[in-house]
């Protein structure tokens, strides 16, 4: 099967091309990228007016399954993942049972082939039942199909283990992806310790709390040659050590989710306590917001991720502190990105495109984020002035959990096709 | 009745210095029935209020029933258990059940910050919040400014220390916007352990008991919670008396006419003295039977006062 794209403006920072150019697909592959290219025996798909991207990649998402199939599925979130034009989602192991051995990873990539809309990157765990003491079996997880390790929502949090794990995992060459936060002092937090906390009442977790885990994981990683992942980095603290780890040219990267980039904690007191605010790492004060977005400006940040977390209705419509953490992100993501980052000049778009493609496949070493001739012939094509409203109604996730329900966000994802195939359009 | 154009008390923050005022003129208006012979007016009757209480509390909830028998309402007070996720029941299906007998008003006391938003959100009915969580705690805060207000004459210009348990007391943050609102001098006191970030925003906070109370018109002393001091805040009972708990001494520092005030339930011995609370200068008490008037007036002024009209 082959496909042309044609007359659209492609931007592939991996070869930083941005410019009027066709594309052909071949076979599940990018065959050609160049100027007027020949129809030829090719299904022909007018991109005129229309960016043409590697397929976006999302690290960070939390597809339920197995376990949690009443928040999300396989399916349904990678219907999101293709609404929201990422070609591509690494799943996140806190599943129940815990992404922890092969096994688990085999019915999570079959689950993806037999109903994924996109492919589906599995992160196994770092120690057994992501408790936190004894590593998983990596060589097991690797030839399954992980890309990186994680325990996800709980912190490693024994200096000892961390370690070890950073130490292990560089015989398979598995990032170590870690959400740094240490527990002793966000213990019971339902948002970020500040001002804002203090006016509503509620437990808060200080910003020193992700700073400091982040500042030993850099220290460890330097000390064990291992890679290093940063999860949702939120403060201004957790930056500035990944800035100094990768001057110091230590093995380390980050990502940030958009939630992180566009909302501070002042979000909690203007939603009344509205749960769909409360996530961890939580919505942070605006200086650690600006902080962020220097980072990722400057570089030091690798990748936008989504942290996609959904949650049923009955998780989040309780009380504050006894609601679930999380937001749903895929299918705001890139729409948050280019009417919030693009638009207002904070990001070029050519920058953006990096941070959802080739940032996130390097991070984790993985096929795509590039329309090089060879590679996975992962598409999004954005529209840059079709404008949607955040309507949670309307989302694939399960999830309507989401802070950013009436946004109105100019420039979407009007089309994602991976391998070649279109696996979601937006027809006007 | 006019002045309070909100649907709900949620809390103190968002009301006007003139919503305020109104309230305490309405509940001074009241006072007086309750020196009547036979306590009892008919103002809201035909009007139902339910108080749900997540927490236990003697003084509040028996100061909202009261209240509300004196105006004539039905009242029904539900003690329920202390978290709702735990008991299997959501504090929304609990407060839909009760929402179908068609109340005009639920006063809500509950653990969790944010309980009485939450409700305001998805029930019909007027929420008062009588206390949630850390959060506010609208007419303990009331009734202290009517306190205040009586034996002062006025709430501007007032020299006020609030001490103690600053981190956790919701009765802090309701007062701190009500006064602060009110145009009074607010000076604040707790160890370092008990100051949440933020609050110096609002007014000068301090470490040293004796300066807070320098020449005080009025001391409004905090309970330390106890029962929320699994963190090791501070030392011990003694180190806080000796250090941080208002002592007769102390008080000598203040103005003559000190008026202090207490929330209560006292630990006596910690954060006060009994010879300080039971002292002349204490209006503890009547802090109490201010309680009834303040809150008569919320009813009243949310309930919209008589027949249906």
């Amino acid at each position: 099967m082959k496909v042309l794209l044609k007359g659209g403006r492609v931007i592939d920072p991996s070869r930083r091309i941005d410019g009027a150019q066709d594309v052909i697909l071949e076979d599940g592959r990018v065959a050609q990228v160049g100027a007027k290219l020949s129809p030829r025996g090719a299904d022909v798909i007018e991109a005129r007016g229309l960016v043409v991207c590697p397929g976006f990649i999302d690290l960070h998402a939390h597809l339920r399954e197995p376990g949690r199939e009443d928040r999300e599925t396989i399916a349904t979130g990678t219907r999101a993942a293709a609404a929201g034009g990422f070609t591509a989602v690494c799943a996140m192991p806190n599943t129940e049972p815990v992404n922890d051995n092969s096994g688990i990873t085999r019915f999570i990539l079959d689950q993806a082939r037999a109903e994924g809309a996109v492919r589906v990157h599995p992160i196994g765990a770092i120690t057994r039942g992501s408790r936190g003491e004894e590593l998983a079996e990596y060589g097991d997880l690797k030839d399954a199909g992980c890309v990186a390790v994680s325990d996800d929502g709980r912190p490693v949090e024994s200096a000892r283990v961390m370690r070890r794990a950073l130490e292990y995992a560089r015989a398979f060459d598995l990032p170590v992806v870690d959400h740094c936060e240490e527990p002793a002092l966000s213990e019971r937090a339902a948002m970020n310790e500040g001002p804002v906390a203090t006016l509503l009442g509620l437990r808060g977790t200080p910003a020193a709390a992700e700073a400091m885990v982040v500042e030993r994981d850099v220290l460890l990683a330097e000390l064990t040659g291992g890679r290093l992942h940063v999860a949702h980095l939120s403060t201004a603290g957790a930056a500035d050590a990944v800035r100094r780890g990768k001057a110091r040219g230590v093995r380390v990267s980050a990502e940030v989710t958009p939630h992180h980039l566009l909302l501070t904690d002042q979000a909690v007191k203007d939603s009344d306590y509205d749960a769909s605010t409360k996530m961890n790492p939580p919505l942070r004060s605006e200086a650690d917001r600006r902080a962020v977005l220097e980072a990722l400006r400057d570089g030091t940040i690798d990748a936008i991720a989504t942290d996609h977390a959904p949650h049923t209705i009955d998780d989040k419509q309780v009380e504050y502190e006894e609601a679930a953490f999380g937001v749903v992100g895929l299918e705001t993501a890139v729409g948050l990105g280019l009417d919030r980052l693009v638009a207002p000049g904070l990001l070029s778009l050519p920058q953006l495109v990096a941070l959802f493609s080739s940032g996130p496949a390097r991070v984790l070493g993985l096929p795509g984020g590039t329309l090089a001739p060879g590679s996975p012939a992962d598409v999004t094509i954005l529209d840059l002035t079709r404008r949607r409203k955040v309507d949670p109604t309307r989302f694939h996730s399960k999830g309507r959990n989401t802070p950013f329900t009436g946004w109105t966000l100019k420039g979407a994802a009007v089309m994602t096709i991976v391998g070649g195939r279109v696996v979601w359009q937006d027809r006007r | 009745m006019t002045g309070y154009p909100h649907r709900h008390l949620l809390g103190i923050e968002r009301l006007q210095p003139s919503e305020i005022a109104a309230i305490l003129d309405t509940a001074d208006g009241l006072r007086e029935i309750l020196d009547r012979p036979i306590k009892k007016v008919p103002a809201l009757r035909g009007k139902t209020v339910v108080n749900l209480f997540y927490e236990p509390s003697t003084r509040t909830r028996a100061s909202f029933e009261v209240a509300e028998k004196v105006l004539s309402a039905d009242s029904l007070s539900v003690a329920a258990a202390a978290s709702s996720v735990q008991k299997g029941e959501t504090l929304l299906d609990t407060a839909r059940n009760l929402e179908a007998m068609n109340p005009d008003m639920i006063v809500i006391r509950h653990s969790a910050a944010g309980a009485p938003h939450l409700l305001a959100r998805h029930c019909r009915a007027a929420i008062v919040n009588a206390g949630d969580g850390a959060h506010e705690h609208p007419t303990q805060a009331l009734l202290d400014a009517l306190t205040l207000r009586q034996r002062k004459g006025r709430l501007e210009g007032l020299r006020v220390a609030i001490v103690g348990d600053l981190l956790h007391s919701r009765v802090a943050r309701s007062n701190l916007w009500l006064l602060s609102k009110m145009g009074a001098r607010l000076v604040l006191c707790a160890p370092p352990t008990l100051v949440p970030p933020g609050l110096e925003a609002f007014a000068p906070v301090t470490h040293r008991i004796d300066e807070a109370v320098e020449g005080a018109d009025a001391v409004m002393m905090l309970r330390i919670q106890r029962e929320r001091m699994t963190g090791g805040f501070y030392p011990s009972d003694r180190e806080y008396h000796l250090r941080f708990g208002l002592t007769e001494a102390r008080v000598k520092r203040a103005k003559k006419d000190v008026l202090i005030l207490h929330p209560g339930p006292m630990n006596r011995g910690v954060e006060i003295a009994s010879e300080v609370a039971d002292g002349p200068y204490s209006v503890i008490l009547d802090q109490v039977t201010n309680g009834v008037a303040v809150r008569m007036a919320v009813l009243l002024l949310l309930l919209g006062g008589g027949a249906e009209g």
